[in-house]
């Protein structure tokens, strides 16, 4: 990999300044991203600013109405939480689906959501609960977070700090996943709370995460599998690759949607 | 150069290496602890796999300088140079868990990692859903499996012959 120079900041306004005042900076929280990437030369950033040393990042907190995860909280963290597990179930499930165990172990919620690769699962969580994205600047909905590939909203001094989920009435995320690299070829969460509906799908589209309205305003009609019997969304907008044509992704939505919805309600 | 600072297989190591060397590299040049492996170097195969502050972590994926403080557990840590070897080797032994011995290294680190995690009692199923991260191109699984579930009642004081006769 190309040369670098790394830094521990052991706060946040250090970590934002080193950001701004750095070219070619970037952040490194669990790295599975990272460093991959960096060794096979497509990314080669001068300043690695290692977010490991700050305290504070980590941890699982319920409140009445919501759950917040520290960004820095690793995956199995978030998994095996008896926390995330009595509040929102669907969310330790897709945590413990990430990777496999040893990746779990590094990889973080605040690096999935600020990278926003088309196949990762947090935002698929994120979009499909309507997370609330909070960083060193401010909150940001979910809905507006998601820019497209590998593009979020974050501006370039901004940190993650936290993600905020809502506590939801139903919930489940289903995942196909590549067999080898366990990235998800296609992923759906949907989510239930109150009349508010949510379907977000990761893997699937040329420009990442996205919600299916048409499953939304049917399953607004009745929230249950049935409700999506025989639908389908359009091929365009879809990725296609060597592990599956568009048409192919397409159609895994309306498979993978009505199981999730089957076992949000079962 | 950086300076890193960490303890492996109980001891206290140092070492002044450029920034971008992994602790799989560290390991294997710098300490000629050359029992973990880089296989896809990728983070999907498992071969590296060690462990850091008694998790199960894919060292291709770490840089040294990440492990200030750490203690790192490699294969050769598990048992003494002519002591008896750590009950997971001895049930890979038993279970001819292995035929090249690449992925070996990894497989027997992410089993202890999935002993400390689930317990002693493993079916099949979830010994096989926690290997998802390791990969063996020679075997095809069957006897990394049973030595597994073998070896996971030994380290919790059972009798490794409790499965029915093979």
């Amino acid at each position: 990999m190309y040369e670098f120079k790394y830094h521990r900041p052991t706060t946040v306004r250090q970590a934002a300044g080193l950001l701004a005042r750095q070219e070619e900076a970037k952040l490194l929280a669990g790295g599975h991203t990272l460093i991959p990437t960096m060794k096979l030369r497509l990314a080669g950033p001068k300043h690695i600013i290692d977010m490991s040393k700050i305290e504070g990042l980590s941890g699982i907190e319920a409140g009445a109405r919501s759950v917040t995860i520290g960004a820095m909280t690793k995956h199995n963290e978030v998994a095996t939480s008896p926390v995330v597990q009595e509040a929102i179930p669907a969310l330790a499930s897709l945590a413990s689906q990430i990777g496999d165990p040893a990746v779990r172990h590094m990889g973080t919620i605040g690096g999935s959501t600020a990278n926003n690769d088309p196949n990762a699962d947090y935002p698929a969580a994120c979009l499909g609960l309507g997370a609330i994205i909070i960083t060193n600047k401010r909150r940001i909905a979910a809905d507006e977070f998601f820019k497209g590939l590998f593009e979020t909203a974050l501006e370039p001094d901004e940190i993650i700090t936290k993600v905020q989920f809502p506590k939801v009435n139903k919930a489940a995320y289903v995942k196909f996943p590549n067999p080898a690299s366990r990235y998800a070829l296609v992923g759906v969460f949907v989510s239930k709370r109150g009349s508010e509906i949510r379907v977000a799908v990761t893997g699937a589209g040329a420009n990442g995460v996205f919600r299916v309205k048409s499953f939304e305003e049917a399953l607004k009609k009745r929230f249950g599998p049935k409700s999506l019997e025989g639908m389908t969304i359009p091929a365009d907008g879809m990725g296609g690759d060597i592990h599956g044509s568009a048409e192919y992704r397409a159609h895994l939505v309306g498979v993978l949607a009505r199981r999730a919805v089957a076992a949000a309600v079962a | 150069m950086s300076a890193v600072a960490m303890t492996v297989n109980g001891k206290a190591v140092t070492g002044d290496v450029d920034p971008r060397t992994l602790l799989v590299q560290f390991l294997r040049e710098h300490l000629r602890l050359t029992g973990t492996h880089v296989g896809c170097d990728t983070s999907q195969c498992g071969a590296c796999v060690v462990h850091v502050n008694g998790k199960a972590v894919k060292s291709c994926t770490v840089f040294a300088w990440q492990l200030e403080g750490a203690d790192v557990l490699t294969i050769e840590g598990l048992a003494e140079p002519n002591g008896p070897l750590h009950p997971m080797q001895e049930a890979f032994r038993e279970h001819h868990g292995l035929q090249c011995g690449y992925c070996t290294p990894g497989m027997i680190l992410s089993a202890i990692d999935i002993v400390n995690r689930k317990g002693n009692e493993l079916d099949e199923h979830t010994i096989r859903h926690e290997l998802e991260g390791n990969i063996c191109r020679c075997t095809g699984y069957h006897n990394i499996v049973k030595a597994i579930a073998a070896g996971a009642r030994t380290m919790g004081g059972g009798s490794a012959g409790q499965q029915a006769a093979e």
